[in-house]
C-alpha cells in the first residue's frame, strides 16, 4: 500500500451472502461502530427479489468526511458464500487494489470476482465459527473488517453489547469470541485501510432516508398517516407508526393507494396535517385524487420513494424516473408542489419543508425521494432544529358570510375546520364559486384557476429552493440523490484544478426560472445529470427555464447508482469539449 | 357516539342549504335529502358537528344541498375520505351519501373495507340500479335483463350485486333498507343508523324516474320487513340471501366494537423521538 494509514479518502466494504447469513446485521453493527469512532458513512443495501433466502449485500462506505454516495470500487469484500453472485457482482466493482476474503468451504472463487485481479485470501470462516459455541461467520467477518479499517476494539465491543445484551443467552459471548477470532486473523494480513475518525467532532446521527423522511414529517406537524405498504417506501410507515403513536398521532393501513390518498384528504380536511408514503405504482393510483386535493385546496403530503419503472419495474432498486408523473401526472391545470431531497439527511429537511409549504398554501406536495436515499443508512451531523411547522390559515367560530374559496391577493383563503360554527361549506372537486357551490361558469373557473396558481407562484421560497455549490463558469444541474454524487465528483475535479458549479433544485414545482437564471449567472455551459433513461430532468429544464447558456445531458437509467468516478469522467469529457 | 343535544332545537329546514338540486323532477333523492335533514334535526345535532361526504353521481350531490360541512370528492372514494375524517376527528358525526355505481362498482373495494373496518359512520346509498348522471347505463345492481341502455342493448346478463349481503359478510354493524317514497320511515332508519356505533349501512331504494320509469312501481313492491331486526349474523345472512329486495326496516344490528385510533401522546417532545438516532 502506497498511502499512509488514515489518509484514504474513504474505504468501501462489501459483505455478501445468502439471505439469513447475517450480512445486514453485521453491516449495521459495523456502521454503528464506525459512527461511534467519529467516522461518517453510508450503508447501502442490495437485495434480490426473494422475500427470504435471496442474496444480500451490505455495501458500506466510510470516511472522515460526510459520505453522499457509493465509492469508486470496493476496498474490502467479504463473501460468506457465493449465493447468486453472478446476479449482483456488477454492483460490486473490484480492482487489483481490493482484498477479497473467500471461504474455501463455499467452493471456488467465481470468475466474475477472480477476474477483477483483486487480492484473494481464503479464510475458512464457517469452520472457524463452528469452533466457537454458537459462533457465526458474519461476526467473524465483522471482526476482520474492524481490524482492517482500524476501529478501536472497545468501541466494537460496546456495539456488540448494545445490540446483543438484550438477546440473552450466550449470544453476546458467542459474537464476542467470533469477532475476536476475526480480529486476530486480520492482524496478520498485509492490508491496511485504517481510517481516522473524529469522535469529538460534534453530535452525529445514524438513520436511513426513510426514517429521516418520517421524522421530517412529524417535525413538520404531520399527525395522521394513511398508507398501503410498498417497496421501497414501507420503512417510512414502519418507522412512523410507533413514533406517531408516541407523539400523539396515528397511522391507519388503507386497503389500497386510492384509499390512502383519500383518507389523508379526509384527515387534512378535518384539520389534521396528513401524509402518505408510496412508490411509483402507488403514486400513479393517487393521481386522480391529488387533483381533488388541488381543486378542493386540501393540503396533503405524498412521499414517493422512487424505484425502477415503469409498471412494477425494479422494486428494490433506485431510479429518478418518476419526475414526469410527479410534475405532470395530474389532469387539468393543477398547480402543486414537488420537492426532492438531495441527500439522506435532506430527506428530513425536504419532508418537513414540504409539510410547511403544503399547509401554508393548502395544496398537495409530492416529496420525490428514491430507493437509494430511502433505504440507505447514513452517519450524518445532527440536523439543525428548524422552525418550519405547519401553519394553516383558518377561520374562527362565528364567522359570517364565510367564503371558503374567497379570491385573495396571495391566493390563499382561510379554511374552516369542521366543528367551526358558521364555517360550514362543501369542499368540492367540481369547479366552484367563492363560497364553494358547484359552478361551470366562465368567471368562476378562471378566477379559481388563477387563485390556485397564484398561491404557489407568489410564495417566497427563500434560498431553500436549491443546493448551490461553487462558482465555476461550467455548471452541472442535477437533482435528488444524484446531487450528492455530483458534489463529490466536483470536489474531485476541484482537486485536479477544474472548477465546476453545481445547482441542484430542491423545489421542482413550481419551477422558479428567475432563481435558476440567477444561479447560472456567469455560467458559459451547463450539463444536466440524472438517473433516467428518457432524460426527464433535462427536458424539464429545457421546457420550464430560460436557460442563459447551452445545456447538454448525461443520463442513464438505474438500477446501478452513479459513482463519483463515472461522473468525473463524464464531466471531464464534457468540459474539455 | 358523539351525538350531543344542541343548545337550541333546530328544524330540518336549518340543515338545508340554498343551493338548488340538479335532480330531475320526481327523483327519489329529493325525498332522501329531506329525510337526512329530518334525522339530523331529530338527533339535535348542530350543522357544524356534521360532515357529509360523497363521491360522484346524482345522489353524491347531496352535501352541497345541506348546511353542514361537506365534501364532494372523486368517484368511488367517499368512504375512504370519510374514514380519514372520522378517525382523526372522532367527535364529528360523519355520513357518507352516494349511489349504487359510486359505491358498488368503482368504490366496491372501499365498500368492503369500510364494512370490515367498522368505523363509526353511516353510509347511505340511494340505489336506483342505473347510472343517472351519465344518462342511463347499467350499474352493479341493475337487473340482468334490463335492456333500455345503449351500452347494453341486450341487457347485461349479469347477476346483480347484493349490497346488503356483501355488507353483512364484510362486517357492517348495522344494515337497513328504506324507500324514498316513505320519507318519515327513512328518516327514522337514518336516526337509528347514526345512533348505532360502528359502520351503519342504509340502502335506500330511490327511483330514477327518468331512466328507470319502471321503478315507479316500487311503491307497490315495498313492504315492511315481516320480522323484527336481528342481532344474529347467521339469521341475518339467511334473511338477506332470501330477501325479495323490498323488505324495509332494520335487517341486522350487531355489537361489533367500532374501529378507532388513539391520538394520546406518551412523550412530551420531539427530542424524545430523536434520541433513537443519536450515535
Amino acid at each position: 500500500m502506497t498511502e499512509q494509514p488514515g489518509t484514504y479518502k474513504s474505504v468501501s466494504i462489501a459483505l455478501t451472502g445468502a439471505g439469513g447469513a447475517g450480512v445486514i446485521t453485521a453491516g449495521n453493527m459495523l456502521l454503528e461502530a464506525a459512527a461511534k469512532s467519529g467516522l461518517y458513512g453510508l450503508f447501502m443495501r442490495s437485495s434480490g427479489p426473494q422475500i427470504r433466502g435471496g442474496e444480500a449485500a451490505a455495501m458500506i462506505r466510510l470516511s472522515s468526511k460526510p459520505v453522499g454516495g457509493p465509492g469508486e470500487s470496493f476496498d474490502i469484500m467479504i463473501a460468506l458464500d457465493w449465493h447468486n453472485i453472478d446476479r449482483f457482482a456488477i454492483e460490486l466493482p473490484l480492482t487489483p487494489n481490493s482484498l477479497v476474503l473467500a471461504d474455501p468451504a463455499q467452493g471456488e472463487v467465481p470468475a466474475v470476482i477472480a477476474n477483477s485481479g483483486a487480492q484473494i485470501i481464503q479464510l475458512p470462516m464457517k469452520d472457524m465459527a463452528k469452533k466457537i459455541k454458537k459462533g457465526r461467520p458474519n461476526m467473524l467477518a465483522l471482526g476482520v473488517v474492524a481490524t482492517l479499517i482500524g476501529l478501536p476494539d472497545d468501541i466494537v465491543d460496546a456495539v456488540l453489547e448494545r445490540v446483543l445484551a438484550k438477546r440473552g443467552g450466550d449470544a453476546l459471548e458467542a459474537s464476542r469470541a467470533a469477532v475476536a477470532a476475526g480480529m486476530e486473523i486480520a492482524a496478520t494480513y498485509d492490508f491496511d485501510r485504517t481510517l481516522k475518525g473524529d469522535a469529538d467532532g460534534g453530535d452525529r446521527w445514524m438513520l436511513s432516508g426513510n426514517e429521516a423522511a418520517g421524522l421530517g414529517a412529524i417535525r413538520g406537524g404531520i399527525r395522521f398517516v394513511a398508507a398501503y405498504p410498498i417497496t421501497p417506501a414501507t420503512e417510512i410507515l414502519e418507522w412512523i407508526a410507533p413514533n406517531l403513536d408516541k407523539i400523539g398521532g396515528a397511522l391507519v393501513q388503507a386497503e389500497d393507494e386510492l384509499a390512502s390518498i383519500n383518507m389523508i384528504i379526509g384527515g387534512s380536511y378535518g384539520g389534521t396535517p396528513s401524509l402518505t408514503a408510496t412508490s411509483g405504482p402507488g403514486l400513479a393510483l393517487m393521481a386522480e385524487s391529488l387533483g381533488l386535493a388541488v381543486a378542493s385546496e386540501v393540503p396533503v403530503v405524498v412521499v414517493d420513494v422512487m424505484r425502477g419503472g415503469p409498471s412494477t419495474g425494479i422494486p428494490t432498486k433506485s431510479e429518478q424516473s418518476d419526475l414526469n408523473i410527479a410534475l405532470f401526472g395530474l389532469h387539468g391545470d393543477a398547480p402543486h408542489l414537488v420537492v426532492a431531497p438531495t441527500s439522506v439527511s435532506d430527506c428530513l429537511f425536504a419532508t418537513q419543508w414540504s409539510v410547511h409549504l403544503a399547509e401554508a398554501m393548502q395544496t398537495p406536495a409530492i416529496v420525490l425521494s428514491d430507493q437509494l436515499l430511502g433505504q440507505s443508512k447514513a452517519i450524518i451531523d445532527k440536523p439543525a432544529d428548524l422552525a418550519f411547522v405547519s401553519q394553516r390559515s383558518v377561520v374562527e367560530a362565528g364567522v359570517v358570510d364565510y367564503k371558503r374559496y374567497a379570491i385573495t391577493q396571495n391566493g390563499v383563503s382561510p379554511m374552516a375546520i369542521p366543528g367551526t360554527a358558521g364555517g360550514q361549506y362543501t369542499a368540492d372537486g367540481l369547479e366552484h364559486s367563492e363560497n364553494g357551490n358547484p359552478s361551470s361558469q366562465v368567471n368562476d373557473h378562471i378566477s379559481q384557476l388563477d387563485k390556485r396558481a397564484r398561491k404557489i407562484e407568489s410564495f417566497d421560497y427563500g434560498d431553500h429552493w436549491a443546493d448551490i455549490e461553487g462558482d465555476g463558469e461550467l455548471a452541472v444541474i442535477t437533482w435528488g440523490s444524484t446531487a450528492a454524487v455530483v458534489s463529490e465528483a466536483i470536489s474531485d475535479l476541484n482537486d485536479k484544478g477544474v472548477n465546476i458549479r453545481m445547482i441542484a433544485p430542491r423545489l421542482l414545482a413550481p419551477a422558479l426560472p428567475d432563481k435558476m437564471t440567477e444561479a447560472l449567472k456567469g455560467v458559459k455551459r451547463a450539463l444536466a445529470i440524472e438517473l433516467s433513461h428518457s432524460e426527464q430532468f433535462y427536458r424539464y429544464l429545457k421546457g420550464y427555464f430560460d436557460l442563459p447558456c447551452p445545456v447538454q445531458s448525461y443520463h442513464r437509467p438505474g438500477p446501478l447508482p452513479f459513482r463519483a468516478a463515472e461522473l468525473v469522467n463524464e464531466i471531464e469529457k464534457w468540459s474539455a469539449q | 357516539m358523539s351525538v350531543q343535544p344542541a343548545t337550541k332545537a333546530l328544524s330540518a329546514r336549518d340543515f338545508k342549504s340554498d343551493v338548488k338540486p340538479v335532480w330531475c323532477p320526481g327523483c327519489g333523492d329529493y325525498s332522501v335529502l329531506s329525510s337526512i335533514t329530518k334525522a339530523l334535526a331529530e338527533l339535535g345535532l348542530s350543522p357544524e358537528e356534521v360532515a357529509v361526504i360523497s363521491g360522484i353521481g346524482c345522489s353524491s350531490r347531496i352535501p352541497a344541498y345541506l348546511n353542514s360541512y361537506g365534501f364532494h370528492g372523486v368517484h368511488g372514494r367517499a368512504t375512504a375520505l370519510a374514514t380519514g375524517l372520522k378517525l382523526s376527528r372522532p367527535e364529528l358525526t360523519v355520513l357518507v351519501t352516494g349511489g349504487d355505481g359510486d359505491g358498488f362498482s368503482i368504490g366496491g373495494n372501499h365498500f368492503l373495507h369500510a364494512c370490515r373496518r367498522n368505523v363509526d359512520m353511516t353510509y347511505i346509498v340511494m340505489d336506483n340500479r342505473v347510472y343517472g348522471m351519465t344518462k342511463g347505463q347499467p350499474s352493479p345492481t341493475t337487473e340482468p335483463d334490463w335492456d333500455n341502455s345503449a351500452l347494453a342493448p341486450a341487457g347485461t346478463g349479469l347477476r346483480p350485486f347484493n349490497p346488503l349481503v356483501i355488507a353483512l359478510a364484510s362486517g357492517a354493524n348495522f344494515i337497513a333498507r328504506a324507500f324514498s317514497g316513505d320519507p318519515n320511515g327513512t328518516a327514522q332508519l337514518i336516526v337509528e343508523a347514526i345512533k348505532t356505533p360502528g359502520f351503519s349501512f342504509v340502502e335506500i331504494l330511490s327511483p330514477c324516474v327518468t331512466f328507470r320509469p319502471d321503478q315507479r312501481e316500487w311503491k307497490t313492491d315495498v313492504h315492511p320487513s315481516p320480522v323484527d331486526p336481528t342481532e344474529d349474523i347467521g339469521r341475518a345472512a339467511r334473511r338477506l340471501m332470501t330477501d325479495d329486495g323490498f323488505n324495509l326496516g332494520v335487517l341486522y344490528s350487531g355489537h361489533r366494537k367500532p374501529y378507532a385510533l388513539n391520538f394520546d401522546a406518551s412523550v412530551d417532545s420531539l427530542s424524545d423521538l430523536e434520541q433513537q438516532f443519536a450515535v
